[in-house]
């Protein structure tokens, strides 16, 4: 009995211990794997998990921080920024929020409608998260809560900044600030992580075209949360970077006066340094405020914006679209001279109308101009004149020496909004149009209609290259700290001063690196010349315009953009553009350099069914040229003294 | 042999006994009882609150009742066996009809002094019962088919009625205590293959039996991170505390992950975590360093005791002590599916911690009569 027992203990007890044995060797396997899972996640990944752990505990809130400035040449504010008054309101601290409603409704202008949006957002937002009431309170308002803000438990006056612009004249070059928008976030990869809530951001103009650097860097404040997300402390805070600052060539002055001058109109007006390419002024008409966007623009004035016939939101100098009209004969003309295709002595008989191959082609001058030779037909404009050279010289030619001059191609970099236009040819039409190209379109380009479309600043860049004799100039709007030294002022001031430098004059200019878009300048001088005949000398389509005095003299030309052309029937019974309905009414256009002496500046004006470039557009010319002239001295002094390069 | 008084069954003087404690035992259980006061501690966040105060009570009333259970003689332990684990299974069987229902599961029974969860103290009971059972029958008889049934049935019982109230966790723990222990006494592998075979036909219908939050816990064990905001949270914030610790840990008090709620159940299964952020890799090296030791002193005690009920209680006492804490840590530590499983000593739960130490205490009564062959 005893044996049986202790050989049963020690047969149990060797089983046993063989399978404890077995056990005890898995055990060790699960405490490696222990070991090595704790090594992996707290040596191995620790970085990662560090990174986590702080993604969980820190909420940081952005705010935007002040947007950079936008200033004219001298300095002046033309998009700055202004202390607002803001309300905000915490729902956790809030007692009875339709108590609180009721009694903000009596302080400031609080529609029902809005209340029940907040009350939306308030009930889906988490209680102790920051809800904006209103972003723009006037100041009677905000001192009103203030005064019963201990009646108003949760509610948070707060002063915030935000854009302002100083008046409307420079609109649609500086664009307007609104609220970022799903479409912004998805378009512009530089606000993707921006995460400030509602900020405002650059919708058009140099707005948008410089937001990126004008936004600064936000500022934020960093709250600790638990993980419901109220939060514990703040354990940072940061002020951000203040955007930066812009100067612009444009000129405040000028622009609200040329704003003022074509108020009531449709229209644009544009005014470059025929040297460096500076843009004096660009204002395009009608205007509309850009404050009424910064903290939302109301349902009405919307409408009335969008409903508007003439298109407030667009840049006409920019984003309008015009066939150059007459304005372009200057081109055709200085085409056939740097081509040879004839001489200026070249006439020719306008009887006021012209067969070719069995189609008529009028002039505007129903009588005819008669005999009539090159400098006559640009001073008095006349359509057979050009007809026949552009017929002698070609599409191909004609368009070549257009793009030359700037035609067809984008001016500025900066406006994303800006449009080329088209400057036709055989080429183009091909692959365009998949037609041939008719020799009566080669008579229409000449006169610029047909095909053609320019935009104002297009036009004002070639008046500008002519008027400077005839080089390439590079416009720009906004001054950049790495702009080049302007070699075409260097250059001229060199000539001045070394006036029988024995070099020849190509050698002189390549000496200054220039861009000649001449083969002979003569060719530039007798354009020049037959311009300052047509504003100056009776019988030139802009004399009713001209100035005597020699400092405020201008030479121009003047040009209509065609949108119905006549019938045979309006024409015999000789109807004016004035009696048409206002949408068919041709664009009224002109440019001209100015002064005559010494040209400094060039200038283009289109008013949009305006009639005649003669009647409508020289005088808006003639008054805007004035202002530009007198404001020349402290332009310079401003140059001078800013070390800028002229 | 040398002949002392235990051969004869007389008593030990109080004395002796202390004499024949196992001190590294017994210093390790004191420390990890130490360590978790701190750990419920910072768990309420550094306050010392109803969590922490009931726990320290608790865990110095266990460990007097730790003596008591040490001092008394392995023969009473062993003969008590069955009518323990009875007791137990009639508590199990009252707590479907007379349980208090809290969180979709009924698992606690009031014992008018204090709430009671039988299904712990059933990890220790069927230990009991099943070494008791291997030390009556003959080696021989072991692998008969009677002698396999009863077993089976003692086995079953008591995970079916905890799996159904429903605590998949605990109910998991009890098989696999009880199936070591079996194993142990020496069931033929064939045997465990064919009801391995039989359990795994058996497990549709058992996942029948599961609450959606238990299969959601399953299948967010296999992804996590397809869940991040649900299940799968806490399995993530989890790996993010232990993970962003380091070496050396963030210091006591300033686990950012348990400091400001985003670890889930701290007090309770995922004490470890919350160790583990403020003490580092260093820290919970130690803390495996402890159980391990306290682990091998367990095998040891049950390898220098002669009867074969205290091998086979302190055996099967160590592994499951052992899987108890792997299971919890492997969970913690994103190895293993969350199936709510406390972590000896240091988790906050009374019957938990009552279970262990009284575990403990059998296992030190076998230290203290080593030579006691309870024929």
């Amino acid at each position: 009995m005893f044996g049986f027992q202790s050989s049963n203990i020690v047969s149990k007890t060797k089983t046993i211990s063989r399978r404890m044995f077995f056990l005890n060797s898995c055990k060790a396997v699960i405490l490696f794997v222990i070991f090595g899972r704790l090594a992996s996640l707290q040596i191995n990944k620790s970085k990662k998990y560090k990174t986590l752990a702080d993604k969980n505990r820190f909420r940081e809130t952005k705010f935007a921080s002040p947007r950079g400035v936008i200033e004219d040449y001298f300095g002046n504010d033309i998009a700055s920024n202004e202390k607002v008054y803001q309300l905000h309101i915490i729902p956790e601290n809030v007692l009875n929020i339709n108590e609180l409603f009721l009694k903000l409704k009596n302080l400031i202008n609080l529609s029902d409608k809005k209340i029940l949006l907040l009350k939306k957002r308030i009930a889906k937002q988490k209680s102790w998260d920051t809800i904006v009431i209103s972003d723009n309170l006037r100041w009677p308002e905000f001192s009103r809560v203030n005064l019963f803000l201990h009646e108003l438990q949760g509610i948070q006056p707060v002063v915030s900044i935000a854009r302002v612009y100083r008046d409307s004249a420079s609109v649609h070059v500086i664009g307007y600030v609104s609220e970022i928008s799903q479409n912004d976030l998805k378009t512009k990869k530089y606000l993707a992580n921006l995460n400030v809530p509602n900020i405002a951001i650059g919708k058009t103009g140099l707005e948008s075209t410089l937001d990126e650097k004008m936004l600064g860097s936000p500022g934020f404040y960093r709250y600790e949360v638990n993980a419901y997300g109220k939060k514990i402390r703040q354990v940072a805070n940061n002020k951000g970077l203040k955007g930066k600052t812009f100067r612009t060539t444009l000129d405040q002055n000028i622009q609200m006066f040329a704003a003022k001058l074509i108020e009531n109109i449709s229209a644009a007006v544009c005014v470059m340094d025929i040297y460096n390419g500076d843009i004096v002024s660009m204002v395009s008409s009608p205007v509309f405020n850009p404050n009424s966007f910064v903290h939302g623009i109301d349902k009405k004035e919307w409408e009335g914006i969008l409903n508007d016939k003439d298109h407030p939101m667009i840049n006409k100098a920019i984003s309008g679209l015009y066939p150059p009209g007459s304005t372009i004969k200057i081109l055709t003309a200085l085409s056939v001279l740097e081509n040879d295709v004839v001489s200026p002595k070249f006439v020719v008989e306008c009887k006021g109308y012209i067969d070719f191959y069995g189609e008529k082609y009028h002039c505007w001058k129903k009588k005819g101009h008669g005999v009539i030779g090159m400098r006559r037909a640009i001073k008095q404009s006349c359509d057979i004149y050009f007809y026949e050279v552009a017929r002698r010289l070609g599409i191909d030619k004609l368009a070549l020496t257009a793009k030359k001059f700037g035609l067809g191609q984008k001016v500025l970099t900066r406006f994303k909004e800006e449009k080329s236009g088209v400057v036709p040819d055989t080429k183009w039409k091909l692959s365009e149009k998949g037609k041939n190209w008719y020799l009566g379109e080669t008579l229409h380009s000449g006169i610029g209609q047909g095909y053609f479309l320019t935009t104002p600043l297009q036009l004002c860049l070639m008046t500008a290259q002519l008027a400077n004799g005839g080089f390439k100039i590079k416009p720009r709007i906004v001054i950049d700290d790495n702009d080049k030294a302007n070699s075409l002022q260097k250059f001229l001031d060199y000539r001045k001063a070394n006036p029988k430098d024995i070099n020849s004059i190509d050698e002189q200019i390549s000496n200054f690196n220039l861009k000649p878009l001449f083969k002979n300048q003569e060719n530039i001088n007798f354009i020049k010349e037959a311009m300052f005949a047509s504003s100056n000398e009776a019988g030139g389509t802009s004399y009713g315009s001209r100035y005597n005095d020699k400092q405020f003299m201008f030479a121009g030309k003047t040009g209509s953009s065609q949108i119905k052309k006549f019938t045979e029937e309006q024409r015999e019974a000789g109807v004016k553009q004035q009696d048409v309905t206002y949408m068919d009414r041709d664009h009224a256009l002109f440019v001209a350099f100015a002064p005559v002496q010494d040209p400094k500046y060039a200038i283009s004006v289109l008013v949009e069914h305006g009639g005649s470039g003669s009647s409508v557009a020289a005088p808006i010319a003639k008054q805007l040229i004035k202002r530009v002239i007198e404001r020349h001295e402290i332009r310079i002094i401003q140059t001078n003294h800013s070390g800028q390069n002229v | 042999m040398p002949y002392n008084r235990s051969t004869f069954h007389s008593p030990f003087s109080i004395r002796e006994k202390f004499y024949n404690l196992d001190y590294t035992l017994l210093f390790s259980i004191l420390l990890l009882g130490i360590i978790s006061i701190f750990a419920q501690f910072s768990s309420s966040g550094g306050v010392f609150d109803y969590y922490s105060k009931s726990h320290t009570i608790r865990f110095f009333i266990f460990f007097l009742l730790f003596f008591a259970i040490s001092f008394t003689q392995i023969r009473f332990w062993n003969d008590s066996s069955i009518f323990i684990y009875l007791i137990l299974l009639l508590l199990l069987i009252m707590v479907k009809f007379y349980g208090i229902q809290s969180q979709g599961s009924k698992r606690w029974i009031n014992l008018i002094v204090f709430n009671f969860q039988p299904s712990e103290l059933m990890k220790i009971g069927i230990i009991l019962f099943l070494s008791n059972y291997y030390h009556r029958i003959s080696s021989g008889d072991v692998n008969k088919l009677k002698y396999i049934l009863i077993p089976l049935l003692a086995l079953l019982a008591p995970c079916i009625l905890v799996f159904t109230q429903p605590d998949l966790g605990t109910a998991v723990l009890i098989l696999l205590s009880g199936v070591v222990i079996a194993w142990l006494a020496g069931i033929r592998w064939k045997i465990f293959a064919y009801l391995s075979v039989a359990f795994i036909t058996l497990v549709p219908i058992g996942i029948s039996f599961l609450k959606p939050y238990q299969k959601s816990r399953i299948l967010t064990f296999l992804d996590p991170d397809s869940d991040p905001l649900g299940a799968g949270y806490q399995i993530i914030q989890s790996k993010i505390a232990i993970g962003s610790a380091g070496l050396f840990g963030k210091g006591f008090l300033n686990g950012s992950q348990a400091y400001l709620n985003f670890l889930p159940e701290k007090h309770t299964d995922f004490i470890f975590t919350l160790y583990s952020e403020e003490f580092g890799f260093i820290g919970s090296i130690f803390i495996v360093f402890l159980y391990s030791l306290i682990t091998y002193r367990i095998i040891r005690i049950g390898t220098i005791t002669r009867s074969i009920f205290g091998k086979l209680y302190c055996y099967g006492f160590a592994n499951a002590f052992f899987i108890y804490v792997t299971v919890n840590m492997g969970m913690v530590l994103g190895l293993l599916p969350i199936v709510g499983a406390p972590l000896p000593i240091l988790s906050y739960g009374g019957s938990s911690l009552l279970a262990i130490m009284f575990g403990l205490g059998i296992v030190m009564s076998c230290n203290i009569y080593k030579n006691n062959t309870i024929s």
